[in-house]
């Protein structure tokens, strides 16, 4: 109910939203030297993926305008942000953008309430598309707002972080490693909040990570660095495989499936999922139909039949073609590549079951997918 | 009640309006000076900082007998003051509170100095990329996390230019209400063999710098102050 309002509430944030974003920086610090031409989409996430040190940060700084000797152009929409040849260059205050840096960066000395309304008092009232409502409701931080920020768990620094950081109705939203500073638990609570932002906002989010996951869960594009390079860059769906296959070298990494929400069983507590070549169940996601949902199904979740099993605790059967078997670091494992359409999944089984079923590349087999371990 | 003439209430609110007004215009100046050098790259840097230490290092009689030169009829702090027709600065209040903001200016840049290095370069990022320009950063994010570094110019400022003795006697003199201090005042009563008078003055300075102190270790900045940061 809730969500539904605030997503209304943003629609008119689409009139700002602006076209694309071409960026060419050029800086050298010390021996590194950052040199990159991209062009960035208007909407959705852009991850900035590579590992540390390939220059992903300064990339980040250079269009945030936190590198003042950065040398290049950035052409926001029809606006100039900075362009060398024609001497414009817009400091850091005068760009609308909204930045989380990777350890939230809260104000020692002001309530949370105080740091949320730092940014928001320097906006004027006319270029606001969130309110100080909206954002609190977003980011789930009401009842912190009289805290000490430095009280405060990681997780929350950082939800608060990023509303401070909304307030200003930016049109770019720029997160460096949000989640990089959090352990493992914390990185499960904001995600949800991240993949709400994702799809509520209609600014374009740029997503400094090193972490597949996170890629996997919030990208829409993708943006590859190396050594200050850009090594790869395009959709998504159509990077995936190549990028799971050059960062996860042992093949552990189970799949993505790209679905749709398709439909609800409120009374089982279940959502239909739909995605190219099948569909599938998962306990129930309380968004609308036609919401995008990735999974993330690990290899462990699939295992694999030669005959539809009619009797079983197990609700997603879908018909599979396996196309490779490859070896796993347990010599006892092994990955069963399986394709479903164009998607494309890992199931890990023993070699024992591998000889027993006969299991072979071009085969035709049924995949059972734990319902429960599907939760996005 | 007090075995005090009026001579020594004199140099007692002379010391005071001269440890005010030099307190006062080091902050004001020494307050860009140190942000200048936490945050700069130049190659001036360490020449100027070097400068700023200097007077820590030196006799007191040194820097008092150049700075009486500089200000004389044939310094250049002399030849200003005369081309801006101003009269000269040497045996007058005027003099001393140039003197003694260069002879303090250490106690005051220093503390201001490690106040800022200590302020987290992200949060000053962070104000930026949340619309607020240099002036509203230094403003609502650089003051009040240095409030105590401010804190420990003042007092510390304000307490060695109270002690100054040698610097303010080569520059100032002992002119009564104009130039001489109690430093000064203790002196000559100590010279006339005057103890009780001389006594009554040391004691005063003594509870003083005391209470200073406690200001600034107990009230101030340490364990459970008022300004204590958790």
């Amino acid at each position: 109910m809730v969500l539904a309002w605030v997503g209304a509430v943003f629609c008119v944030a689409h009139e700002l939203s602006i076209q694309m974003i071409k960026a060419r920086f050029d800086r050298t610090l010390g021996d590194f030297r950052l040199a990159l031409d991209v062009t960035i989409p208007s909407r959705g996430v852009t991850i900035i993926f590579g590992a540390s040190g390939s220059g992903k940060t300064t990339f980040l700084r250079c269009m945030a305008g936190l590198e003042p000797e950065a040398l290049g152009s950035l052409v926001v929409g029809d606006q100039v942000w900075q362009d060398d040849d024609r001497g414009v260059y817009l400091p850091c205050h005068r760009r609308p953008i909204g930045y989380v840096f990777q350890d939230a960066a809260l104000f020692p000395h002001l309530t949370v309430e105080k740091n949320l309304v730092f940014g928001l008092h320097r906006v004027s009232p006319e270029a606001r598309w969130i309110t100080m409502d909206q954002a609190i409701e977003l980011l789930g931080i009401g009842h912190l707002l009289k805290r000490d920020p430095r009280h405060l768990s990681g997780g929350e620094q950082q939800r608060i972080a990023l509303a401070r950081a909304l307030l200003t109705s930016p049109q770019i939203l720029l997160l460096d490693e949000p989640l990089a500073a959090l352990d493992l638990p914390m990185k499960g609570e904001i995600l949800p909040y991240l993949e709400r932002l994702r799809l509520e906002l209609n600014i374009p989010i740029l997503y400094v990570t090193h972490a597949l996951e996170e890629l996997t869960r919030l990208g829409d594009h993708l943006v590859q660095m190396d050594q200050g390079q850009v090594t790869r860059e395009g959709p998504i769906a159509s990077v995936l495989s190549d990028l799971t296959h050059s960062f996860d070298p042992l093949g552990e990494w189970g799949g993505v499936l790209f679905s749709v929400i398709a439909g609800h069983d409120r009374l089982s507590g279940l959502t239909d999922l739909s995605f190219q070549g099948g569909g599938i169940k998962t306990p129930l996601i309380d968004r609308p139909v036609g919401t995008p949902v990735r999974l993330n199904v690990s290899p462990n979740d699939i295992s694999l039949t030669l005959n539809r099993a009619s009797e079983t605790s197990i609700l997603n059967i879908i018909d599979v073609l396996i196309t490779d078997v490859t070896t796993t670091q347990d010599p006892h494992q092994v990955m069963v590549h399986l394709a479903i359409g164009e998607t494309s999944l890992k199931a890990r089984i023993t070699r024992y079951s591998l000889g027993k079923l006969k299991l072979s590349p071009g085969m035709h087999v049924f995949a059972q997918i734990k319902a429960v371990s599907l939760l996005a | 009640m007090l075995p005090l003439d009026a001579e020594a209430i004199d140099s007692i609110f002379l010391s005071l309006r001269l440890s005010a007004t030099v307190t006062g215009l080091l902050i004001l100046l020494g307050t860009p000076l140190a942000w200048w050098l936490v945050r700069t790259r130049s190659p001036l840097k360490g020449m100027v900082e070097a400068f700023v230490v200097l007077p820590l290092f030196l006799p007191p009689t040194v820097l008092g007998f150049y700075m009486l030169l500089a200000m004389g009829p044939s310094g250049p702090i002399g030849a200003l003051t005369k081309a801006l027709g101003l009269q000269g600065l040497p045996f007058t209040f005027s003099g001393l509170v140039v003197t003694s903001m260069l002879y303090s200016l250490p106690f005051v840049v220093q503390p201001l100095q490690n106040a800022f290095a200590g302020i987290e370069p992200r949060l000053l990022e962070a104000a930026q990329s949340l619309r607020a320009g240099p002036w509203a950063t230094f403003g609502r994010i650089v003051l009040p996390l240095s409030k105590r570094g401010f804190l420990t110019a003042a007092v510390t400022g304000f307490a060695h230019t109270i002690g100054e003795f040698g610097v303010v006697l080569m520059v100032g003199g002992n002119i009564p209400g104009e130039t001489r201090l109690v430093s000064i005042e203790i002196y000559d009563y100590v010279e006339a063999f005057d103890y009780p008078k001389a006594h009554t003055l040391a004691g005063m300075m003594v509870a003083f710098a005391f209470f200073m102190l406690l200001l600034l270790y107990g009230f101030g900045v340490g364990r459970g102050g008022l300004l204590r940061r958790s």
